[in-house]
């Protein structure tokens, strides 16, 4: 009963509170809807912060996106030893890339004095909950090789099983305590993410490369006033 | 043919005496905000210097406008490919350092400090973190050429200047500098929002005026790198970049903007100009020496039946039309040819056209009348103590044929005032240096009253800005009658 309360009532209420919070949020509160950039007030530091967390963290979580997609996939990839070897050195390697950027990060927004003006508690949660996340990951990375295997075998069907509202938590609950904390923490992040700096993600500019370069805005239709004549 | 309207300005430098008038109206209107404290939509420079923020000419450093790569128009800063990567962190983008850190003092230290043996002082604090802080640098540092040794012999309009002529330019006898007042130039071509990757960026159709929406800007901050005059800022406090707004709503109620109506040299010019949209890219191509000339052909008659039509025919009011055929903006650029662009090469066509200055006066005097060479009457421009290589860098892309052609003329300007007021100076002289300057004596008069004896009316010719039109366009004025009351955008039903 633990275990289904862990690994089926906490995600189902972290991601409702996501959807809704982030449209509400959208819906009343645009004007907050972005990361507070503080490159402005310093601008070395944040190169060895922003940019390997970033890079580190995006590549991660597209790995686990693309294991929970196509588990089947990932089994056949890792049936040959070096592929294997191959998928667990770049994992390890992208976490420690992520945890480089991120020790940057909060050591920058602790040192400076301007930045440190422009971070609030929800930014120091935030920071405090990936720290947890990636330090986790690490560990299992570190003490429960071969995750990449397992994850599509346990972790994917378990899943699967939450998107198909058939929650089964067996695979979950034969889990070692490290990955459980993983998952929790998980959830956690998605559901405290509406409340952060984190929707920035939601708003990645990606019309920017396929709208027209010069962007012109006419307060009346010109059209319209042609035919009138 | 694109014909659309756009809001002009000319900064006649002759005139400008560097009080800074401007930059305190724009400061005390739009940026006393926490986190606009180091913004100046209006700075005044001095030039020869390196400006504000420091050596923003350098594009070398800040990669900002646009550069032709093979047939393609590409901005310097940033890609569509580009933007990915240098999202998590901007390359170019200028830090708190390069502006400077905005400071106040404590002034109350001066009442409460405790009795001692010394005078209390008000020590800077910083308007960042409150803290107290060493001041290195403001926003007009090197005014009047202050520590120029570190300051304008860094000035990056001198690379290319031969270096005698540099070395001359610091020589006390012969230091001379102007100012350099500075807005958003509102470009045809704007590389700022080219550049938004959230499209908060705009510009408006009907008056070309550059805005910024701050409910879609997403802090990604590419504006401030690729604007080449660095004129959008980052606001560190909201998380959204500001700029100039060209005081919309002043010019929305038939008023001048702020900087405009304070300026105390009546340095200030503005009104629409009609252009045509279809050709700017064409234009931009074009090699650095062509670019004023390009730009030129981009403004369009309004005198011209065709002109008017096509611009009938894009929806422009004929108020609009007619405000155009009275802009001083339209005289002093394509009439008169002796306002030019700041930096052309940057690509984005800037509406700020500046008259070059003719300072200082390199008259020979005896006794107590001027001499003039009979020879060669524009000597005096040629051997001015500010080299016309010098201000070619600023307005013309190297071309400084435009800057002479500009010069000659306002000097044969003021020997036909000189002749008819002062009379040392004969008729024939006259009339000569106005035949060298291409230049007929109607013209020189039209250029003499518009640069000395302009009302507020000439100098500031705002056309109607068509905003009840606009408004009735979008909504129908009968639509909320009797449905809503005030603060209700829906009616106030429950279904």
């Amino acid at each position: 009963m633990n275990e289904f309360l862990l690994f089926a009532v906490v995600p189902y209420l972290s991601m409702a509170i996501f959807f809704i919070v982030t449209i509400q949020r959208y819906r009343q509160r645009k004007f907050t809807y972005s990361s507070l950039s503080s490159q402005f007030l310093e601008n070395k530091q944040h190169f060895w912060g922003s940019v390997p967390f970033h890079f580190g963290l995006l590549l991660t979580l597209a790995a686990h996106v693309g294991a929970f997609l196509l588990p089947s996939w990932v089994l056949t990839w890792n049936s040959v030893p070096w592929r294997l070897f191959l998928i667990e050195i770049t994992g390890l390697a992208l976490g420690i890339l992520t945890l480089v950027g991120l020790i940057n990060i909060v050591m920058r927004r602790l040192n400076n004095s301007k930045v440190r003006l422009v971070t609030t508690i929800g930014d120091w949660v935030v920071y405090g909950l990936l720290l947890i996340q990636v330090a986790t990951g690490m560990g299992i990375a570190i003490f429960h090789g071969w995750g990449s295997s397992w994850f599509a075998t346990s972790a994917a069907p378990w899943l699967w099983s939450l998107v198909t509202l058939q929650p089964d938590v067996s695979t979950m609950a034969a889990m070692p305590a490290l990955v459980k904390m993983h998952v929790l923490n998980a959830f956690v992040l998605i559901g405290v993410f509406p409340f952060t700096r984190l929707v920035h993600v939601l708003v990645v500019p990606n019309h920017y490369i396929w709208r027209k370069t010069q962007v012109v805005l006419w307060n009346w239709d010109r059209k319209s006033i042609r035919n009138r004549g | 043919m694109d014909v659309r309207s756009q809001i002009a300005m000319v900064f006649h430098l002759d005139k400008c005496i560097g009080c800074h008038t401007c930059s305190i109206s724009c400061k005390n209107i739009w940026t006393d905000r926490t986190g606009t404290e180091y913004m100046w939509w209006n700075n005044v420079e001095t030039k020869p210097g390196t400006g504000y923020p420091t050596k923003w000419e350098d594009q070398l450093n800040y990669k900002g406008g646009w550069e032709v790569d093979g047939s393609d128009l590409k901005l310097k800063s940033t890609g569509k490919g580009r933007v990915i990567f240098d999202i998590f962190h901007s390359p170019t983008q200028p830090s708190m350092d390069d502006y400077y850190e905005p400071w106040t003092y404590d002034y109350q230290e001066l009442f409460n400090a405790p009795e001692g043996d010394d005078q209390p002082v008000a020590r800077p604090l910083s308007m960042v973190t409150g803290e107290p802080m060493e001041i290195e640098a403001g926003p007009n540092w090197d005014d009047d050429l202050g520590g120029s040794p570190i300051y304008a012999e860094n000035d990056p309009n001198l690379e290319g200047l031969d270096p005698i002529e540099r070395k001359q330019m610091f020589e006390i006898e012969r230091l001379a500098f102007f100012y350099l007042p500075r807005i958003c130039n509102h470009c045809m071509n704007p590389s700022c929002v080219a550049s938004c990757p959230s499209g908060a960026l705009y510009k408006r159709g009907e008056d070309g005026i550059v805005l910024l929406n701050q409910e879609r800007c997403r802090a990604w901050r590419s504006c401030v790198s690729a604007c080449p005059y660095k004129k959008t800022y980052y606001n560190w406090s909201t998380g959204k970049s500001e700029k100039c707004i060209l005081c919309f709503p002043r010019l929305e109620t038939g008023q001048a903007p702020a900087c405009f109506h304070s300026c105390v040299g009546r340095i200030r010019y503005l009104g629409n100009v009609l252009y045509d949209a279809d050709k700017i890219e064409e234009a931009a191509l074009r090699p650095d020496l062509e670019l004023v000339d390009a730009q030129y052909d981009l403004i369009l008659d309004p005198n011209d039946p065709e002109v008017q039509a096509a611009a009938k025919e894009n929806g422009i009011h004929d108020s609009v039309i007619d405000s155009a055929r009275k802009s001083p903006v339209y005289r002093f650029t394509k009439e008169w040819k002796i306002a030019l662009p700041l930096h052309v090469e940057f690509r984005t066509f800037p509406m700020l056209f500046y008259v070059p200055p003719l300072l200082p006066v390199m008259s020979k005097q005896t006794g107590d009348t001027v001499q003039i060479d009979n020879e060669d009457l524009f000597a005096d421009i040629e051997k001015a103590r500010t080299p016309i290589s010098y201000l070619g860098k600023l307005f013309s892309a190297g071309n400084d044929g435009k800057v002479r052609y500009a010069l000659r003329k306002q000097y044969a300007v003021r020997l036909l005032r000189r002749h008819l007021t002062v009379g040392d100076i004969d008729r024939e002289t006259a009339d000569r240096a106005l035949n060298e300057a291409e230049c007929t004596e109607r013209e020189a008069n039209a250029i003499y009253k518009l640069t000395s004896l302009a009302s507020f009316k000439d100098r500031f010719v705002i056309p109607p800005m068509q905003r009840e039109m606009a408004i009735e366009m979008i909504d129908d004025p009968h639509e909320r009658r009797q449905a809503a009351g005030f603060g209700f955008t829906v009616g106030p039903k429950r279904s």
